[in-house]
């Protein structure tokens, strides 16, 4: 097989992946800080419908984004409201974002099915994406590809190089060393919650504009499970994010290439793939029991408050 | 006193002892700041909302079909909510309710389309293929987490998915109906193959009497049997149970094993009542909205005999205003998520209670008057 059959394989993995990186980098360092919001599904839909909504009515898709950035961390800040300042059960409040977020953009996003929009143009960078082989293998993607790949690199930085990321893994490993020496650990993981719904919104943003340009009832299609998934798989490490997330990118191309590719396989079954797939995976990186507890932040999931 | 203070001078303060009334009284707080919201909403669209309020809560359940249809559609709530409170109280959090329901349907559909002549006991043996298929497909998921320590809540959830598309495979498939013009359905039931009614002119059938059976069974279960006692401690005191030496994986089987049997067995009562075929879509999201049946009914399996009934009359509502205030009929998974959101913040006042903040003043001799008081 040659370039031409293989360039787009590899275009439409990157493209899948792209939402996964951008929501599970935020999932990391929200759970870096110790939180577990499980409404990362319900986050992506609003950003899904608020980027559609705002891009269609006003003609600029960053509008659009910055909106749907705003409106994941509006969620994120209910989920906040009620777990850190209230605290409520993170798995329980998780599961009603989740299931509110899905009820929301549907009802919110009614008056937008069907309607077209533009998608997210590609970049023409000059000199580079003239490059043969290299030029529509690298440098012809749109602008969120390239600010997934900034993200990452903004994610790692943050966390391992700066004081700032050391107090907030110090938040999440022992909230209560972290304030006795002082750190606000409540509005640390205000921030976290706030980063992650952004990300989650970013994401949605970029399924309804880019992946496929439309408005669809829950077209996330598990896509905030599988995000939580893959930061299990990625050992809340941010490199393996972005391995992990390419991973699940191929394997969600894989389906729309196989029948292509001379597979004879009815379609239902190619589409349970990134499903099956993330429960290997899970399966995996699991069956030690020592992997997950060497790796997962050790006050995840867990209620903090200051006075008891 | 800072400034905060000043503007909301009310404080959370731990209760001695969590309140029974409260965790009584929130769900009622809840559902009634729902219809707050509901009020507000409707008004916020333009309807006028004791108009509203009429279409979506009374017209519905103003005449014996109503009340059929409140009842019908509470039944696969209530089965499914029964098992997911059993689970829920022991922390195995089984949010794949809706893929067991699925599973349910296939397994005891498939009895009821390929094994012909089983006459009367064609009903039965649907009804245990139907919780069995459901207990298959959660003991999927007890296996990989106790074999394998994976998350049940990633795993039940991601096998929803994988049931949808098993169920879609099949109907447009190996089980489409050859007469049925190319849709995607298989053939009818047979008429011994249907639930009976309850009474005529209305659709709710036996199931919903099994429900109440099940959830009775539940609360027996729960409050005087060794295994719900284990299991409760398992979810209130982790290391307790741990220290008594009760088995996590045995509590983490039973628990997904019943939710996922009552799941599965709502599943086939709802293609072998109401629906009377298999298609794609045989579930509105029951699956989901019981896990909000569940918290709404104080993880009790008699408490969601209530809430599910409200959560019932919250579909009707949604169809009712659909049809004659031409409002999406998403309204109603938006009110079910504002529901479980209030929920959990009033739940907040059973271990909570609000406090005025005194004012302190500077008084150095205080703090002397204190210790004398306290030796």
């Amino acid at each position: 097989m040659n370039l031409e059959q293989w360039l787009p394989i590899v275009t439409s993995t990157v493209a899948a992946a792209t939402p996964l990186i951008i929501a599970a980098l935020g999932v990391l360092v929200c759970e870096r800080a110790g939180v577990l919001n499980l409404g990362v599904e319900g986050m992506m839909l609003i950003g899904a419908v608020t980027a559609f909504a705002v891009g269609v009515s006003s003609g600029s898709l960053l509008l659009g984004y910055v909106a749907a950035a705003f409106a994941g961390m509006a969620l994120s800040l209910l989920f906040g409201l009620l777990t850190l300042t209230l605290q409520t059960n993170q798995v329980a409040t998780g599961l009603a974002l989740a299931l509110f977020g899905v009820g929301l953009s549907a009802f919110v996003g009614q008056g937008f099915v069907g309607l077209p929009i533009d998608r997210v143009p590609d970049l023409s960078i000059p000199f580079l994406s003239g490059i043969p082989m290299l030029g529509p293998l690298l440098f012809r993607y749109d602008a969120v590809v390239y600010l997934s790949l900034v993200l990452y690199l903004a994610v790692s930085w943050f966390l391992y190089r700066s004081s700032a990321g050391l107090r907030l893994r110090a938040v999440g490993e022992s909230p209560g060393v972290a304030h006795s020496i002082g750190e606000r650990v409540i509005l640390i993981r205000y921030l976290a919650v706030l980063f992650g719904g952004a990300t989650s919104g970013v994401a949605g943003a970029y399924l309804s504009t880019a992946l496929t340009p439309m408005w669809v009832e829950g077209m996330s299609a598990g896509r905030g499970w599988i995000v939580l998934a893959l930061v299990v798989f990625a050992t809340w490490r941010p490199l393996r994010v972005l391995l992990g997330a390419y991973l699940f990118g191929g394997v969600t191309v894989l389906q729309l290439h196989a029948q292509g590719l001379g597979v004879n396989v009815p379609s239902e079954f190619l589409s349970m793939l990134p499903y099956a797939a993330t429960i290997v995976v899970l399966v995996v990186i699991c069956r030690d029991p020592r992997t997950i507890l060497l790796n997962q932040p050790a006050s995840l999931g867990r209620s903090f408050h200051p006075d008891h | 006193m800072s400034l905060l203070e000043r503007v909301w001078p009310l404080q959370l303060e731990r209760r001695a002892a969590p309140s029974r009334v409260m965790s009584f009284a929130s769900p009622l707080i809840a559902a009634v700041a729902m219809l707050i919201t509901g009020f507000i909403l409707f008004s916020a669209l333009g309807k006028d909302p004791v108009a509203a309020f009429n279409v979506f809560f009374i017209e519905p359940l103003s005449n014996a079909y109503g009340l059929g249809e409140l009842l019908l559609k509470a039944t696969p709530l209530l089965l499914c909510a029964v098992g997911l409170t059993i689970g829920f109280r022991a922390n195995v959090w089984n949010i794949g309710a809706e893929g067991q329901f699925v599973i349910g349907a296939i397994a005891g559909g498939g009895v009821a389309l390929f094994a012909s002549g089983l006459g009367v006991f064609a009903l039965p043996a649907m009804l245990l293929a139907g919780a069995a298929g459901g207990m298959a497909w959660a003991g999927i998921a007890a296996w990989l987490r106790t074999r394998f320590n994976t998350s049940e809540i990633l795993v039940t959830l991601m096998l929803v998915y994988i049931a949808k598309l098993g169920l879609s495979y099949l109907v447009h498939g190996p089980w489409r109906d050859p007469a049925g013009f190319n849709f995607p359905q298989s053939q009818a039931f047979d008429e011994n193959e249907i639930l009976p009614l309850l009474w005529e002119g209305a659709r709710v059938n036996i199931a919903f009497i099994m429900a109440l059976a099940l959830a009775v069974l539940g609360a027996i279960f729960v409050s005087k049997s060794f295994a719900g006692f284990r299991m409760r401690v398992a979810g209130l005191a982790p290391a307790a149970a741990a220290y008594a030496g009760y088995s996590d994986k045995r509590n983490i089987w039973l628990a997904l094993l019943i939710s996922g049997g009552c799941a599965g067995l709502a599943g086939i009562c709802e293609v072998a009542g109401p629906i009377g075929l298999l298609s794609p879509d045989i579930s509105p999201g029951y699956g989901f909205a019981a896990i909000i049946v569940a918290f709404v009914g104080r993880l009790h399996p008699l408490g969601v005999v209530l809430s599910s009934l409200l959560m019932s009359a919250l579909y009707l509502g949604g169809e009712s205003a659909q049809i004659e205030l031409q409002l999406p009929s998403s309204v109603t998974g938006l009110f079910q998520g504002i529901l479980l959101f209030y929920l959990l913040a009033a739940d907040l006042f059973i271990t909570f209670r609000l406090r005025r903040v005194k004012p302190i003043v500077a008084q150095p001799l205080a703090i002397g008057v204190k210790t004398a008081n306290a030796s």
